[in-house]
C-alpha cells in the first residue's frame, strides 16, 4: 500500500519544518505555507515523511494511504 | 425582504397555474405577499401522505422506493454543486446510526435570494420535502437552517411549524427544529453548518469524517438545500416521469433563479433548465439598460460578456462551454454604464474579506489577488501584473479546506477574460469615467464572526 503526504490547511501555521525535512515533496509558498506534491512516496521518503509529520508543531502534515478519501468541501446541494 | 438586498426582492409567478407539467411548479399558487398557509398549500398540491407506509419491512421498502424515484427523476442539488440528491440519500440511508436531515437555507451568497424567498412564501413545500427525505433515510429529526438576516423566512417557517403542530399526525413524523445561522458567505458550506450545529463557529472543517457518516452529533446527516427539498416534495407526489417532463436529460426539472441588475423587475423566477437568458430577462420585464455582461452562478461563478451572451441557455450543459454553471441559480446582469474593472476589484476585495481566515493560502492569496486587481483598476499595476495573477492563481487553487478560494479565483479570472479590453484600457490609462460611480453589484457587509447570536426555536 503506497502512501502520500497531505496538509491540513486549517491546522497549518506556516512553521515550515516539513519543507526542511521532506524537500523532495514539499516547498514553501511566498507566505511560508507548504506546497505539497501528493504523488506516492518512494522508498526512504516514507520514513522522512513520517519524521516531518511528527516534527510539525501543529500536527498539520498527514501521511496517508493512497486510498484515503479526499475531503469534499462542497456546498450542500 | 431584508434591507441589504432591497434591489432584488420581488417574487413573480411565471405564468398562471396550469397543468402540472408546465411552469410554475414550485411557485404554483403563490400569493402576492406572505406565505401560503397549510390549507392553501394543501389546496394547491394535495397532501403528501406518509412515505414509510405499513410496518417494518414494508416501511423500509417504501422508503427505498422514494430514494429510487428521486434517482430516476435525476434531481440535482440546488445549493450550487448540482450533486445527485439520491446519491446523498443512499449514503445516509446505508450509514450506521439514526440519521438527521438538515434543510440548508443559509444562503450566504448575497446575489441569491431564492432560498429565503422560497422559505418566506412556500414554507410547507420545503417542510414536506424535509419530512419526506427524513422518512426516506429513516431520520427522526429535521433541522431547518435559515439565514439570520432573513427575518420573513424565519417567521414563515416558525408559523408553518405551529400550523403543523396543531394538526393531528400519524405520530411517526420526525421532529422539526428551526435554527438561524450566521449570514456570512461560507456559513452554508456543509461542514461549516455541521460545525455550527455542533456548537462551534460557522466555519468549514477539514474533513473527513464525511457528513453522511458523521455529521451533526456524529450521526449520519443528510444536508440538502431547501429548494432541493421542495423539488423532492413534488417528486414524492408526482413521480420521476412527471419531473422529467421539464428540463434536459442531464438536468431535468425546473430551477429557481435570482435575476438581478438592470431589469424592470429583479427577483426570483422559476425557469425550466435550458431556458434562454432572453426569456428570463423578458420575464423580468426586460432590460432597463444595455447589458455588458452577466455573472452566472453568483460570486463564485463566471462572467459571460458581449457576443457570448447571445443565445445563451441556462443549464449546466449549455453553460459548460463558457466555463460556467448555474450554481445556486444566480444571473446577475451588469449594465454598460458600470465599469467591470472597478466592479471586479470590489468583488475580489469582498471575497477576500469573506475568507473565514483559517487557511493561509486563502487569507494571503485572496488578499494579494484583490490587491493586484485594485492596482490594475487604478492603472498602477506595472507590466508584470498578468504574471503575478498567474502565480497567485497557482498558489490559491485547491489549497483551502473548502471551495471558497477556488470560487473567488474563478470569478476574478473569468472577469479578466470576459472584460479583457476594459482591463487592458485601465492598465494603460488608469481609471475610467465610470469607475467613480457607486457599485452596481450587490455586496452587503456581512463580516465573518464567531460571535453570532444563536437563536433556536424550542424543540417539538
Amino acid at each position: 500500500m503506497s502512501r502520500h503526504v497531505r496538509v491540513n490547511p486549517i491546522a497549518c501555521e506556516a512553521h515550515g519544518m516539513c519543507a526542511e525535512l521532506l524537500p523532495e515533496r514539499i516547498t514553501l509558498d511566498e507566505w511560508g505555507y507548504p506546497i505539497v506534491d501528493e504523488q506516492p512516496l518512494h522508498g526512504s521518503q516514507v520514513e522522512h515523511a513520517i519524521r516531518a509529520a511528527r516534527a510539525c508543531p501543529t500536527f498539520a502534515l498527514l501521511v496517508e494511504r493512497d486510498n484515503a478519501r479526499a475531503p469534499t468541501g462542497g456546498r450542500s446541494g | 425582504m431584508n434591507a441589504d438586498s432591497s434591489t432584488l426582492t420581488e417574487v413573480r409567478p411565471g405564468r398562471e397555474r396550469g397543468e402540472m407539467d408546465t411552469l410554475p411548479r414550485l411557485l404554483a399558487g403563490i400569493r402576492e405577499e406572505g406565505a401560503l398557509s397549510l390549507d392553501e398549500h394543501l389546496a394547491v398540491h394535495g397532501s403528501l401522505g406518509p412515505v414509510r407506509a405499513g410496518r417494518r419491512r414494508h416501511a423500509r421498502e417504501h422508503a427505498q422506493a422514494l430514494i429510487e424515484e428521486v434517482e430516476r427523476a435525476g434531481l440535482l442539488g440546488h445549493g450550487g454543486a448540482a450533486f445527485p440528491t439520491a446519491r446523498k440519500m443512499h449514503a445516509v440511508a446505508s450509514a450506521r446510526g439514526r440519521a438527521i436531515v438538515v434543510a440548508n437555507g443559509a444562503e450566504g451568497e448575497p446575489a441569491s435570494l431564492k432560498d429565503r424567498t422560497l422559505l418566506a412564501t412556500l414554507p410547507h413545500l420545503v417542510l414536506d420535502g424535509a419530512v419526506a427525505a427524513a422518512e426516506a433515510v429513516d431520520a427522526d429529526e429535521v433541522i431547518v437552517c435559515v439565514c439570520e438576516t432573513a427575518r420573513a423566512s424565519v417567521d414563515s417557517i416558525a408559523r408553518a411549524m405551529e400550523e403543523r403542530a396543531a394538526r393531528p399526525s400519524d405520530g411517526a413524523a420526525p421532529r422539526i427544529r428551526l435554527t438561524t445561522v450566521p449570514g456570512h458567505y461560507a456559513a452554508g458550506q456543509e461542514s461549516a453548518l455541521v460545525n455550527y450545529l455542533g456548537g462551534g463557529p460557522a466555519k468549514p472543517l477539514f474533513t473527513p469524517p464525511m457528513v453522511f457518516e458523521q455529521g451533526v452529533r456524529k450521526r449520519p446527516t443528510l444536508i440538502n438545500n431547501v429548494e432541493t427539498l421542495a423539488h423532492l416534495a413534488l417528486i414524492a407526489r408526482h413521480g420521476a416521469t412527471w419531473f422529467r417532463r421539464l428540463g434536459s436529460a442531464s438536468q431535468p426539472g425546473s430551477a429557481l433563479v435570482t435575476l438581478g441588475g438592470p431589469v424592470a423587475y429583479p427577483g426570483v423566477y422559476e425557469i425550466e433548465h435550458g431556458a434562454s437568458l432572453t426569456s428570463l430577462i423578458d420575464a423580468g420585464g426586460g432590460a432597463t439598460a444595455r447589458v455588458r455582461g452577466a455573472l452566472v452562478g453568483g460570486y463564485a461563478g463566471t462572467w459571460i460578456a458581449g457576443e457570448r451572451l447571445r443565445g445563451l441557455a441556462l443549464s449546466n450543459e449549455h453553460l459548460a462551454p463558457h466555463g460556467a454553471t448555474l450554481g445556486a441559480g444566480v444571473v446577475l446582469l451588469l449594465s454598460e454604464e458600470a465599469c467591470p474593472v472597478a466592479e471586479s476589484a470590489r468583488v475580489a476585495r469582498w471575497l477576500a474579506g469573506q475568507s473565514t481566515r483559517q487557511c493561509g493560502p486563502c487569507v494571503h492569496g485572496l488578499d494579494a489577488l484583490a490587491g493586484t486587481i485594485e492596482e490594475l483598476a487604478a492603472g498602477i499595476a506595472g507590466a508584470r501584473a498578468s504574471q503575478r495573477i498567474d502565480r497567485l492563481a497557482s498558489l490559491v487553487a485547491r489549497r483551502g479546506a473548502c471551495g471558497h478560494p477556488d470560487g473567488a479565483l474563478n470569478v476574478t479570472l473569468s472577469a479578466l477574460e470576459a472584460f479583457q479590453s476594459e482591463f487592458a484600457d485601465h492598465a494603460r490609462h488608469g481609471p475610467c469615467e465610470s469607475c467613480a460611480r457607486p457599485g452596481e453589484l450587490p455586496l452587503p457587509v456581512r463580516p465573518v464572526s464567531d460571535e453570532t447570536q444563536r437563536h433556536a426555536e424550542p424543540r417539538r
